[in-house]
């Protein structure tokens, strides 16, 4: 077993991090009042997707990790995105 | 395999004193030997409750009109049957028994990762029983909607609904953590040597299984407090009035539930591969296909769960595409049947009652499999819709084959697990009393759902009494045959110890310790230098 390795990250990378979450949530914000039909939820989804990755691989240090884990999450949330949009398909054309 | 010697026998996991004594040593222990003893105890105690409950189900039904009870009765003992069986016996199933018995023995462990943990896990799954059983006989009577729950009447009815969900959700987070438990034990805790493909398959099967009580589990969880939150805060997330929507419900039910069909089922193939191994005397016919055959089942058991809801009011796009899903998970399943008769093609078979139990799982499964096909297809599907042909196809998949599975599996590992052997004779005759009583009651009732008998009636058309009969009478046989077979196996825990180290000439580690194990189970921790199954290993 290879001996784990903290990473320390930067002020100026935390920073940077929770400028682009804010700024992620303005556009939350913002897109609802951008008319998109049915594609409103699957923006505000993708949006929060975006932050939930940005969380996972910086303040949760899974970027730093080894890729055995960053497979295994991946992998999680590909199948969960999978089943999501098999589930959206369904309202989509009902 | 080196490493493993043992010329004299250390006191067995039965016998160990611990810091407690008497029964706090056995519901303080953390040792995944007795924990696994506590997980078949109260599994089998659940599995007696149901079976009373299905019974005296059927004994309603023996005639047309109400016979030993009226229809809220019977919708309680039918929603409470579901729960009982699969919630407390068969989702546990063989994970939490056998998985918990085998895992750290198999792999070449002392205990599984996180054995605290595990002992939790016991206990919220004994708590989540407690409270489902306190929803039955408290407030406005035991919940009456099927075990799944459905919206919207899960949400109008009366009954004890928010304590039944609330039990299951706390049923689930030991689900949860018995997976997480053996994820971690299987990629951390293998033996020098075992490499992942050097696992016995049985911790192949329990590795997919693993994964999906993990990633699947969280979603019913989310969606039974959602129907709590509905119910006592009017939230509507299910309700069209509020803007909620019912078909939500079964999505997110089925997005869980049919995942956990596999929760059920991929240990129970898992067990039967070794039993087919032993006793065919051969090694195992196409490893790899099987262990994979594993993971695909797992995976694509994740994305079929629309096949539930066809005539819900899901678009037809939705329809087609879960239809197409669905075929696809024949080809894993169908890659263990060929495998396993592939294994005993020219095999030295030799005929103990573990493998007859496996021939009957074999042929059980086969039935619920194929017509399986009939749901999996839209245009049949929409004809046998909630028919009784749906609760028969049901119970050779679950009852037939996870169940058969399970107590293939008791038969098998029997003597491992307590150095005794039962009367083998007796238990042939039991699976033949099973095999013919299962049969009887379940085969007429696909031809009933052909015919149109719904289900979940307790009355039904004068037209379908004799098949109603002739199942009712089935139910009896099963029932008896179930009594002979634990109490064969419950007498030979009385007998007395025999030399029952290896006695079916297996070949996984297991057998290479003695019976009963010690409580570390190796001396030593032993170096795998061999593929599994190898007979020169031996």
């Amino acid at each position: 077993m290879s001996e784990h390795k903290n990473h320390i990250s930067t002020y100026k990378s935390q920073i940077l991090v929770l400028l682009t979450l804010i700024m992620l949530t303005v556009l939350t914000v913002v897109i609802t009042s951008v008319h998109l039909g049915p594609f409103n939820t699957a923006a505000a989804m993708l949006i929060a997707s975006v932050k939930a990755a940005i969380v996972l691989l910086y303040f949760m240090h899974l970027k730093f990790d080894e890729k055995i884990y960053r497979f295994m999450v991946t992998l999680v949330l590909a199948i969960y995105a999978v089943v999501i949009i098999i589930t959206f398909f369904d309202y989509l054309y009902r | 395999m080196t490493g493993n010697t043992s010329t004299h026998r250390l006191p067995s996991y039965l016998e160990y004193q611990g810091k407690y004594t008497g029964i706090l040593g056995w519901i303080l222990s953390t040792d995944h030997k007795r924990i696994a003893l506590l997980y078949l105890y109260s599994q089998l105690f659940f599995f007696l409750a149901g079976l009373v409950m299905g019974i005296f189900m059927k004994l309603e039904l023996i005639a047309p009109g109400q016979q030993i009870m009226g229809p809220q009765a019977y919708n309680a003992l039918f929603t409470v049957h579901g729960l009982t069986m699969i919630f407390l016996f068969i989702i546990p199933g063989l994970a939490a028994s056998f998985g918990n018995f085998m895992i750290p023995i198999m792999i070449g462990a002392k205990d599984v990762a996180f054995p605290k943990l595990n002992l939790f896990s016991w206990y919220l799954f004994i708590a989540g029983a407690v409270i489902i059983l306190i929803g039955i006989f408290s407030g406005d009577g035991p919940p009456d909607t099927g075990w799944t729950f459905y919206a919207p009447y899960s949400l109008k009815t009366n009954t004890n609904v928010v304590l039944s969900v609330f039990g299951a959700f706390v049923l689930g987070f030991s689900s949860i953590l018995t997976g997480l438990n053996f994820i971690v034990t299987i990629h951390r805790m293998r033996a020098p040597g075992m490499g992942f493909f050097r696992m016995p398959l049985f911790i192949w099967s329990l590795y997919g299984t693993a994964w999906i009580q993990l990633l699947a589990t969280p979603v019913v969880g989310i969606t039974f407090l959602m129907v709590v939150a509905d119910r006592m805060l009017d939230i509507g997330f299910f309700d069209p009035a509020k803007g909620g929507d019912p078909v939500l419900y079964q999505h997110l039910f089925w997005i869980y539930s049919h995942p956990a069909v596999y929760i059920m089922i991929l240990p129970a193939m898992g067990a039967i591969t070794e039993i087919i191994v032993t006793f065919s005397r051969r090694t195992v016919f196409g490893y790899k296909a099987i262990a994979m055959s594993s993971l695909a089942i797992a995976f694509v058991g994740y994305l079929v769960w629309g096949h539930h809801m066809f005539t819900s009011g899901m678009s037809e796009t939705a329809r087609l595409v879960f239809s197409f899903l669905t075929f696809l998970v024949a080809i894993p399943s169908a890659i263990k049947v060929f495998n396993w008769t592939a294994t005993m093609y020219k095999g030295s078979i030799s005929l103990e009652p573990p493998f007859w139990w496996a021939m009957a799982f074999i042929f059980i499964f086969m039935i619920g499999g194929l017509t399986g096909l009939i749901l999996g297809s839209v245009s049949t599907d929409v004809h046998v819709h909630d028919t009784v042909f749906v609760v028969a196809h049901f119970h050779y998949i679950v009852f037939g084959g996870a169940g058969i599975a399970f107590f293939a599996a008791l038969h098998y590992w029997y003597p491992k697990m307590f150095g005794k052997m039962y009367s083998k004779k007796i238990a042939n005759w039991g699976l033949i009393g099973l095999f013919v009583g299962f049969n009887t009651t379940y085969m007429p009732m696909f031809f009933l759902g052909f015919m149109g008998m719904p289900r979940r009636y307790y009355d039904y058309l004068p037209q379908f009494a004799d098949l109603n009969l002739l199942s009712t009478v089935g139910s009896w046989i099963m029932a008896a045959s179930l009594i002979v077979v634990i109490v064969n196996l419950l007498r030979a825990r009385k007998g007395t110890p025999e030399e029952m180290d290896d006695p079916w000439g297996g070949r996984t580690l297991e057998w290479k310790i003695e019976s009963p194990p010690s409580l570390e189970n190796f001396e030593e921790i032993p170096v795998i230098d061999s593929e599994p199954y190898e007979l020169k290993s031996k």
